[in-house]
């Protein structure tokens, strides 16, 4: 290696204006890369293809497999019981989207009025933490059979009987306590100096929350708030208990005709179908806000 | 490893090029820090000193041209980065102690699970140190009670406490509250002293021209003026530079309109 250096008291050499043309020791370094990753491929495609032999044989070989593939695994069981399930997982589907907004909108209503402060709104705020506190206790079966079972018990008039609008708010009630927690811990997580300064400048408690807390705190709750989309979607599933046909009901049926489970793990197939992009997409979003608050670097 | 050359520099940077995306940050940057020398880097915020030291601490990563430390190349892909980076102490701007320890323990955190001292040496060679920064009755206190000069001392102390080659100080007084830089820059001149080499980007030129061996004045990822602080900073030769010193020290300093 030449002593290519400029040393001291050389005023500086400016070299602006040639283009640039990549060094040789950039090149072998590049080079050098290059054949690692290549290597790096290589014993990724080997270690992937000894592991997945070595799985399968350990499935097919074992003792028990031939019954479970003709109980779990019967290709005509599947086709018969695929469009039906379908049909029930539109139910699922058109259950997941209002809930869900149902749920955003009485979640951050409950996390705000928490924030309230003043002597006036104790009551406010004691409700909202009750409710919280409450259903966020609650087993989510529990809250299924009440609503779903108990609630035409009572033969109220002008209140529905209807399994699926009754689990529907039975999933309401639920999320909207583990999602005002969520924005409740995006709220807090917002540094006091914020509101502070939006106080300073004249802002009331409620536009504070408005144009500087609440836009900060929202953005950095997206994440958490996917994975409980994620499982909401799972959920809509129990309210078949109620007799509701969804995808999982629409299973049960078959099954219960024909003593072949193979129309369960269709079902199962299908809502692990619809959470994989949901749950690579909140990788993506957390990926991203990561990325926004960190300087580049190579460690 | 070669036996230690007297002669040979402790840091040695060739034609380094470092781009992010279409954005040119170093541009063919050389530059020779001999031991027991203090290099100091200036230039306007944006002129790359900051990347210069993440790119001498491998940081970041360099596009071309190469980074020696005593004499062996650290930006080839073989480099143990780790092992380098155990060889080069680092103080950044924001401190980044860790809030969740206690001033000795960010002191023995690298010495106790990097170099394996047993936990009563790192501690009374932590205590020592602490002392000598003037810090020794907070070993026990957590970051958030220091004050800013205080916990600046404390990142210093981490970062000699392996007993580094090579100490990068990257503006380290340029969060602080002005009367607390004193307490800070009197630690590197002590550290000078001692014969620590050290390269440090600086806005505080009085500073420069008492510690430093050898001024860069960087403009636009060039190393575009250097030589001895008399040189440099009294009878710069570059239009650029000129005007650099003028805004600075000048009254352009507090007529920043």
């Amino acid at each position: 290696m030449s002593a290519t250096t400029a040393g001291g008291g050389m005023p500086g050499a400016g070299a602006a204006d040639e283009p640039y043309r990549p060094s040789a020791r950039r090149l072998a370094r590049e080079a050098h890369r290059r054949r690692r990753a290549r290597r790096a491929g290589l014993v990724a495609a080997a270690s992937t293809a000894i592991t997945g032999t070595a799985l399968y044989l350990a499935v097919v070989e074992s003792p028990g497999w031939p019954r479970f593939r003709e109980t779990f695994l019967n290709a005509d069981y599947a086709r018969q019981a695929l469009p039906r399930v379908l049909d029930g997982l539109w139910t699922n589907l058109q259950l997941m989207t209002v809930c869900g907004a149902l749920i955003l909108v009485l979640g951050l209503v409950l996390a705000l009025l928490r924030t309230l402060r003043g002597p006036a709104f104790l009551p406010v705020r004691l409700l909202a933490t009750a409710y919280v506190d409450f259903f966020l206790g609650l087993p989510m079966i529990i809250c299924l059979l009440i609503m779903i079972t108990g609630v035409p018990a009572l033969r109220l008039t002008g209140v529905t009987t209807d399994p699926l609008l009754l689990g529907g708010a039975a999933l309401v009630l639920t999320y909207s306590a583990y999602v005002s927690e969520v924005f409740r811990a995006g709220i807090q997580s917002v540094h006091p100096g914020q509101r502070a300064a939006a106080r300073s400048l004249g802002l009331t408690h409620a536009q504070a929350m408005r144009y500087v807390v609440l836009p900060q705190a929202v953005r950095r709750v997206v994440p958490p708030l996917l994975n409980n989309l994620v499982s909401l979607q799972k959920d809509t599933g129990l309210v078949s208990i109620g007799g509701v046909i969804d995808a999982v009901y629409a299973a049960k049926i078959i099954t219960a005709q024909t003593f072949n489970y193979t129309p369960y793990l269709v079902a199962a197939l299908v809502f692990i179908a619809l959470t994989v992009p949901l749950t690579r997409f909140t990788d993506w979003v957390t990926a991203r806000t990561e990325g926004r608050r960190h300087q580049g670097g190579a460690v | 490893m070669t036996p230690l050359d007297p002669t040979r520099p402790v840091l040695e940077l060739q034609e380094v090029r470092k781009a992010y995306g279409p954005h040119l940050v170093l541009h063919s940057v050389d530059l020779v820090v001999p031991a027991h020398s203090v290099t100091v880097l200036i230039g306007a915020s944006g002129s790359g000193k900051s990347t210069l030291l993440r790119c001498a601490n491998l940081l970041e990563e360099v596009d071309d041209g190469a980074i020696l430390l005593d004499g062996e190349e650290i930006t080839d892909p073989e480099t143990d980065q780790d092992a380098v980076r155990r060889r080069i102490g680092v103080v950044f701007q924001q401190y980044n102690l860790f809030p969740h320890m206690t001033v000795l323990e960010n002191v023995t955190l690298a010495p106790r699970r990097v170099h394996r001292l047993s936990r009563s040496d790192a501690e009374a060679r932590a205590g020592e140190l602490l002392h000598r920064l003037g810090l020794g009755d907070r070993a026990g206190d957590y970051p958030d009670r220091l004050s800013g000069g205080q916990q600046q001392r404390v990142a210093i102390a981490r970062a000699l406490a392996t007993d580094p080659r090579l100490l990068l100080l990257d503006e380290i007084t340029a969060a602080l509250d002005p009367e607390l830089v004193g307490e800070v820059l009197a630690v590197v001149r002590d550290l000078k002293e001692q014969g620590m080499t050290m390269v440090v980007s600086t806005h505080e030129m009085d500073f420069a021209r008492e510690v430093a061996d050898q001024v860069c004045f960087l403009d636009a990822g060039t190393v575009l003026e250097r030589g001895t602080p008399e040189q440099v900073l009294g009878d710069p030769q570059h239009e650029r530079t000129r005007r650099f010193l003028h805004r600075v020290t000048g009254r352009g300093r507090f007529t920043a309109r």
